[in-house]
């Protein structure tokens, strides 16, 4: 984005947002939601910290999960009501 | 335009009640009370429309004034030795986030023991903070100071806070003659802040973020050195519009008496000029070649004028109201540097006087000048003497 | 069909670098959704302050300034006394500081700022630990903790005496509203933060938000654990409007130990250590409780 003292914005600030940093290279387990299961409580959407469960905008559909961002942290697992995500372990090529 | 007869601290309450502060966050130290009285009298009437937050610290005073001025807002804040000290880290803060916070400072002793007088530790340990600093003389000075500080401070090719310290009780509890300027004439000089970058809830940033070492944290810092260096020519730019304004000018950076001609020129900052200038007045009339030269800006540093005054003088004679233990007067160690590459130097001598408030009279300048003279002939006596000093003992 | 029971808009990027479970995360998170865009955040020295913004990126979007440590009261209140120089109107002036910055080296400008009536919502996060620097007690880090400055060794060395009440002390100051709230209960949080944003004068939100990096616990048991902390009453959620306390949840209570065994960080308390905070957490629990019915009865 700069590249040194002169283009450098004066005051330090950002410019950008973080959505460019690709977190999801941090899980070593990741969740699946079985649709099947998923009864679209969204309550996966409400407790996820990294905003990286998406929800359409009629609430018809069972979550997507942002696999460039989720880190694994299985609160969306552990919260579902029924059971309905499952936390697999990823393996090095994927 | 009105002429009244008022002390320092008022000068600056006027000061910045002219320059529309926005925000002011103080908190009260001796000498700097009368400073914010004022102003909270001028609230208290209507007269000035501020924001007066009456903090708890003059830490908050300054994280205050600091956000205060990334919002967009004028800031103006007082203080004093352990007040200055104790804002130390937010100092640095400022000049960091690029706040055109403009600050008076009474230049105060610092405790142990206790001492409300005179002594400029407190703002020359804030040297490396990345402030302009103005040393003034007179209470006329004060109030034009604030002024055309907030214009260079404000300007965006310079973007850095300003202080300006005046003598606790010789000058901020001392009536002098001032002329307060007009509200609409301060009001052409001085447009509105308007900074490049504030919080804006349409177009949100972070202000501040981390910065790891390969990118750009040396950048911003050389930017304010950059800042600091074009802050030599945008002082002395405004200082000429304001001249032309208003009819007045407090010198520049380096505030030339009697130097032409001069063989032995004493520098020195705050009110023991005018103390010189009335002895070098007496020694002229001895036929005495003598000047002072006051140091009225000691960031930026005025190494040039330094350098150009040298090259036609013997003696330069340091006169410096603090002390950096283990190395000597901070005025001293940096004109100094300033001359050590320079082919032309005069003899340099440090007198270090008026420690503690300790009283700067026509005789001690007088001794001063006396000696220094004397080192024409005989060369340098001593690097740094302590002048005055009570010996006692055997 | 579901509906959401909290707004939908959101106000924060994924790609932050909180840890996984963070629950300050969470906690902005929804803090935010209740605020709304016409916000300004202002964020000491912690965890916020590194993970939500590496240079040239912020995670959310609503401005936010980094402030040095101690500063959160004093910089609030600079925002706020600015807006209203400017004529800004319909701007919430957010506080966004930890347990320490707080609790401890934060006091005194928050007391300065809430002293002198600013318009103002400051919301602590507990984490329970100076977690940013390493996970050392502060005295917000509950009795009998491991923290790295409380390591349990062979001298019992966790941490002793009780958590500093903020809470209280923020009733003290006789402002208009304080609430406790926690992660595991957004619908709570969010309705006490539309409370507060619709008060004038200045608010205290002190919102549990569990670390498990820091609590040494698995990061999905992040929301279940300050769910057990609210049901247990070892941190209950109420709340003070004009010195009236108000609890929002009455849980049937679940003994403390089912919180406390869940959690690292305590799993060298002895017995008589557990019984010891378990009438601790029993008397706070019966002040509460009268305190809500005496304040009400006035």
């Amino acid at each position: 984005m700069f590249k040194g003292y002169k283009d450098l914005p004066e005051v330090p600030m950002t410019w950008d947002t973080t959505f460019v940093n690709i977190t999801g290279s941090w899980r070593t387990v990741k969740p699946v939601l079985d649709p099947e299961k998923c009864t679209k409580c969204y309550i996966c959407w409400k407790f996820c910290p990294e905003v990286a469960i998406i929800i359409d905008e009629e609430l018809k559909e069972v979550p997507k999960i942002d696999y460039d961002h989720c880190k694994g942290c299985a609160i969306c697992a552990n919260e579902c009501p029924k059971k309905a995500i499952e936390m697999v372990v990823e393996s090095m090529e994927e | 335009m009105v002429k009244s007869v008022i002390t320092g601290n008022y000068a600056s309450s006027y000061g910045a009640k002219l320059a529309r502060a926005q925000v002011i966050a103080a908190y009260p130290i001796t000498p700097q009370t009368s400073v914010v009285e004022k102003i909270a009298e001028f609230v208290a009437e209507g007269t000035m429309d501020t924001q007066y937050i009456k903090v708890e610290s003059e830490h908050s005073a300054m994280a205050a004034c600091i956000t205060a001025s990334q919002t967009g807002a004028r800031t103006f804040t007082a203080t004093s030795a352990h007040g200055l000290t104790l804002m130390h880290e937010m100092l640095i803060w400022a000049s960091g986030a690029r706040t055109p916070v403009v600050m008076t400072n009474i230049n105060r002793a610092m405790a142990p023991p206790w001492s409300v007088w005179a002594d400029h530790l407190d703002s020359v340990a804030q040297r490396d903070t990345g402030w302009i600093q103005y040393y003034c003389e007179s209470n006329q000075e004060v109030l034009d100071t604030i002024i055309t500080a907030y214009k260079v401070s404000e300007s965006r090719e310079i973007m850095l806070p300003s202080m300006l310290t005046l003598d606790a009780f010789y000058l901020s509890h001392t009536y002098e003659t001032v002329d307060i300027p007009d509200q609409d004439k301060v009001d052409k000089f001085l447009p509105p802040f308007d900074p490049l970058y504030k919080f804006d809830v349409e177009d949100p940033h972070l202000f501040g973020s981390l910065s790891f070492p390969h990118q750009f944290y040396m950048e911003w810092r050389y930017q304010i050195a950059l800042s600091m260096e074009r802050a030599r020519d945008k002082i002395l730019e405004i200082d000429k519009e304001f001249e032309s304004m208003f009819g007045r000018s407090h010198g520049g950076l380096l505030d030339l008496y009697r130097c032409d001609g001069a063989e032995v020129v004493l520098i020195a900052a705050g009110t023991m000029a005018s103390t010189i200038r009335e002895v070098v007045d007496q020694l002229r009339d001895e036929g005495e070649k003598v000047g002072l030269a006051r140091l009225r800006v000691f960031r930026p540093f005025p190494a040039k004028e330094i350098r150009e005054l040298a090259e036609k003088i013997d003696v330069l004679g340091v006169l410096d109201r603090s002390y950096s233990f283990g190395y000597g007067g901070a005025f001293f160690a940096e004109i100094g540097g300033a001359l050590y590459n320079h082919p032309d130097k005069p003899v340099l001598k440090n007198y270090v006087v008026g420690i503690g408030g300790r009283d700067v009279t026509p005789n001690t300048v007088r001794g001063i000048f006396e000696n220094a003279l004397s080192l024409q002939d005989r060369g340098l006596d001593k690097e740094i003497e302590w002048i005055e000093l009570k010996e006692g003992g055997e | 069909m579901a509906k959401l029971t909290i707004p939908r808009e959101e106000y924060m990027f994924p790609g932050h670098m909180g840890c996984l479970g963070c629950g300050g995360v969470l906690a902005m998170r929804y803090v935010l959704k209740a605020l709304g865009k016409r916000t300004i955040v202002s964020v000491p020295a912690c965890c916020w302050a590194i993970m939500s913004g590496i240079f040239p990126n912020s995670c959310l979007s609503v401005p936010m300034v980094n402030t040095a440590f101690e500063t959160t009261g004093a910089s609030v209140s600079g925002i706020r006394a600015a807006l209203d120089a400017l004529g800004i109107k319909d701007v919430n002036v957010l506080g966004w500081a930890g347990d320490g910055g707080t609790l401890d080296i934060g006091i005194q400008a928050l007391s300065g700022a809430v002293e002198r009536g600013h318009d103002i919502i400051y919301v602590c996060y507990d984490n329970e630990a100076y977690m940013n620097t390493g996970i050392q007690r502060s005295s917000g880090t509950p009795e009998g903790a491991w923290t790295t400055t409380t390591p349990v060794g062979k001298t019992k060395a966790w941490k002793k005496g009780p958590k500093k009440n903020m809470v209280e002390i923020m009733v003290a100051h006789k402002i208009p509203y304080t609430a406790t709230a926690a992660i595991s209960y957004p619908e709570d949080l969010i309705k006490k933060v539309t409370k507060a944003k619709n008060i004038y004068g200045p608010k205290y939100i002190h919102i549990f938000s569990p670390c498990p990096t820091g609590w040494r616990m698995p990061p999905g048991k992040s929301v279940e654990i300050a769910r057990l902390a609210v049901q247990t009453c070892a941190f209950p959620l109420y709340e003070i409007e004009n010195g009236v306390y108000n609890i929002t949840k009455k849980p049937k209570k679940k003994p403390l130990k089912d919180y406390l065994q869940m959690q690292g960080r305590f799993r060298h308390l002895p017995e008589e250590e557990i019984q010891k905070m378990q009438k601790d957490v029993d008397r706070e629990w019966e002040i509460l409780l009268k305190k809500e019915e005496f304040t009400k009865s006035l």
